[in-house]
């Protein structure tokens, strides 16, 4: 199953490392992880995007809740969530296409943010399927470079994760 | 305030930490704190001869008194000669803390004389690791360190120190933290009362039960109330490699070890079992062989300091996470004031059953190895040693046979008294181990059980040993090859004995010991193990290296049948099989 996990960790130097390298010293995937400081700049927030059955999840966020920079974890997919993912696309868009372009981009409420005469740059935000969905809207043949942020999360409702 | 430099910083902290001992080796890097402690006198510092040697060492001086072990070593190779030493201690759960020197923080990055990425190479086999930025951050980073080291489930932390950071010239003020606050960093305590509860209940309806008790019962000091309880409930014990002394090793409830060497009673006992208390122990792969066919009627209670060992092959039915003394310490205060107690007539069946087992294949019932010959068995030459030093021996072992061999037949009545590696396997632990041990016991035998593989992968240290004057005896059961290997191979490969004999090329040990000032002797006859046996263990004050060719082709049973096979299918000789 695929499973959203957002941590809280301490900024410091090395932090991130041990945590990439928990996953392939263990043998866990990573699908995605991004990771930036909080609004406290002695933490950071780290979501990633796992895959595994029950037992390996808690195998995660055990092994991640060992880690002594790791300050605390919450997997976001037990309950409801919100996902965001950022996705920039350059289009070939010449004659017609540009049109037909433009409309996928209304379609999935994305925006074009740069334009040449022969290409679209284009930002779309939403969940990795949204995503997904977009690109395949697209079609193959007009997709020069594809660039994604990996998943952004957080609870829905009054739960907070914070220190 | 006192204004001290960053190496100065270093020692003083380590001072105000209650360090007695350092083993260590210096290099260019390390020169500043090597300095500083050249001009102090609260440490004592051992010059070990390889940094293998020194992580062994500190390893050997904590399991043997439950202080953290600390090393120092200098950058690059000194640095990755400590790795295997590192790796044996985090895969048995030892508080240590490994300073390493560090090029200049300016030439970090620029593949510097004798630099190597310390914090990455050893990130996967530390508990956790610091790089030192300024000296003003050394006295927390010391105090973290011995603290994350020694708390929870212990293992063993690095610090990695620039060399610029230790500079004489820069002085800082200097104050020793009294209290640290890690909002990252809660290490388990008492277990969850209602599991607790749960597990009494489940302990008390138990007609089969075995308290299966490993390491974690050893290092978190939970023997006693192990004891205590065992015996109130009158419950079998078995003990892993890593518990032996855990469980009174005389004692008539103990099984014997568990798993791929475990004796016949204990393995088939845990086969089964209907209740298994597990302690301090992680199901390892040696001991619960193919996890899927592993003690199908049993009920699991796990007791461990750390939550990722609990489920982590073998699913709990009751889990808890705690410290092994407050758990054991409930479960024993509940047990007293309960008017419920087990079923004694199933109690009585189980001892009949185990008893039975005993008889028919257990190791302490009869001699299961070849009596006749004019070869000396190399578990009777472990039997002559118990015998000699009244089985109250610190022993050292290194890996392989022989190790086995030691598990099996040196029965251990005391916790920190069996000091092997037991997760990483590392050949060359025993020597510096025993020198660790011997140090922190000056007036207590100290044994190295090796073999004539293994001892000569940490030999060099023989050279520490008379330096500090370590009187040691090294047990050496010299079959001549790589035993356990070639027991593999003629088991599996057919007797295809690849790369694992070593024809004739073996050193003179005897030669080898006097050439660094000690005592050597060989026994090679049967009739006169005892004697020259007695003969060694009466020197006192010389270390002696007690080289006994024993007889090559035998193998260590019993032995779980793999791959596939469940707790109970052993090989129990070389010809028969459960």
């Amino acid at each position: 199953m695929r499973r959203i996990i957002s941590v809280l960790m301490e900024n410091e130097p090395g932090a991130l490392s041990r945590v990439v390298g928990l996953f392939s010293q263990r043998g866990y995937n990573i699908e995605s992880l991004t990771v930036a400081p909080t609004e406290d700049e002695t933490l950071s927030r780290l979501t990633l995007v796992t895959i595994g059955d029950d037992h390996k999840i808690e195998q995660v966020t055990k092994n991640l809740n060992k880690l002594i920079d790791v300050v605390k974890l919450v997997d976001l997919t037990e309950g409801a969530h919100i996902e965001r993912e950022l996705l920039l696309v350059k289009v070939r868009a010449t004659g017609a296409q540009r049109d037909e372009v433009k409309r996928s981009v209304d379609i999935f409420r994305g925006q074009i943010v740069d334009v040449t005469s022969n290409m679209y740059t284009v930002q779309v935000s939403g969940t990795s399927e949204k995503l997904d969905a977009f690109l395949q809207a697209l079609g193959e043949h007009t997709i020069m470079e594809v660039v994604r942020s990996g998943v952004s999360g957080i609870a829905r409702g009054e739960k907070v994760l914070s220190v | 305030m006192e204004l001290l430099s960053g190496g100065d910083m270093l020692v003083r902290a380590l001072q105000d930490e209650g360090v007695e001992l350092i083993f260590g080796y210096p290099g260019g890097a390390a020169l500043h704190i090597y300095d500083a402690i050249f001009r102090q006198k609260g440490i004592k510092h051992i010059l070990v001869r390889h940094e293998q040697g020194a992580t062994h060492a500190a390893d050997g001086y904590a399991r043997s008194t439950g202080k953290a072990g600390v090393v120092l070593v200098t950058s690059g190779p000194g640095a990755t000669n400590a790795i295997t030493g590192i790796a044996t201690a985090y895969m048995d759960s030892i508080p240590m803390v490994v300073v390493s020197g560090q090029v200049a923080s300016d030439k970090i990055g620029e593949d510097a004389f004798q630099e190597t990425d310390m914090v990455g190479c050893s990130r996967p086999i530390v508990k956790h690791s610091f790089l030192v930025t300024s000296a003003e951050e050394i006295p927390e980073i010391v105090k973290k360190a011995f603290y994350i080291a020694t708390t929870g489930r212990p293992g063993p932390v690095v610090i990695d120190v620039p060399k610029d950071v230790t500079n004489p010239a820069d002085r800082f003020p200097y104050r020793y933290p009294e209290k640290l606050r890690m909002r990252s960093y809660t290490p388990a305590g008492k277990g969850h009362s209602g599991q607790i509860r749960k597990a009494m209940a489940l302990l008390l309806s138990a007609r089969r039960p075995v308290i299966y008790a490993g390491g974690g019962v050893v290092q978190g000091d939970g023997a006693e109330l192990l004891t205590e309880l065992a015996q109130r409930l009158n419950y079998p014990v078995t003990n892993t490699l890593m518990g032996l002394g855990a469980y009174p090793g005389s004692d008539k409830r103990f099984l014997g070890m568990l798993g791929m060497h475990g004796t016949f009673e204990a393995n088939t006992a845990m086969h089964h079992a209907d209740v298994i208390l597990a302690v301090g122990a992680r199901f390892d792969d040696r001991v619960t062989n193919t996890p899927a066919k592993f003690c199908p009627g049993a009920k699991i209670i796990h007791v461990d300091v750390d939550p990722a060992s609990i489920s982590k092959t073998i699913v709990a039915d009751v889990p808890i996470v705690g410290t092994v003394q407050s758990v054991l310490g409930e479960l024993l205060e509940m047990l007293k004031a309960s008017e419920e107690q087990p079923d004694q007539s199933a109690i009585v069946d189980w001892w009949r059953q185990i008893d039975d087992w005993r008889e028919r294949h257990g190791i302490y019932t009869a001699s299961r190895y070849r009596t006749d010959g004019d070869m000396i068995m190399p578990q009777e030459a472990i039997k002559a040693m118990y015998e000699v030093t009244g089985g109250d021996a610190f022993v050292t072992s290194d890996v392989g046979q022989h190790q086995m061999f030691a598990a099996q037949y040196y029965l251990f009545d005391k916790p920190r008294r069996w000091i092997n590696s037991g997760g990483l396997g590392t050949m060359g632990f025993g020597l510096p181990a025993a020198l660790g041990v011997k140090i922190a016991h000056p007036d207590q035998d100290v044994v190295c059980v090796t073999g004539e593989g293994s001892i000569q992968m940490c030999i060099q240290e023989l050279s520490t040993a008379t330096q500090y004057h370590l009187p040691v005896k090294i047990l050496c059961l010299n079959n001549q090859a790589l035993g356990m290997v070639k027991q593999w191979q003629e088991m599996q490969y057919e007797g295809r004995l690849s790369h694992s004999v070593y024809e004739e090329s073996l050193p003179d040990f005897v030669k080898l010991a006097e050439a660094y000032g000690h005592l050597g002797m060989k026994i090679e006859r049967r009739d006169e193990l005892h004697d020259k046996m007695r003969e060694a263990f009466a020197i006192k004050d010389r270390t002696v290296f007690i080289d006994v060719y024993v007889d090559p082709s035998e193998h260590v049973y019993p032995m779980q049948v793999m791959p596939n096979g469940s707790m109970r299918d052993m090989w129990l000789s070389k010809t028969e099989r459960t």
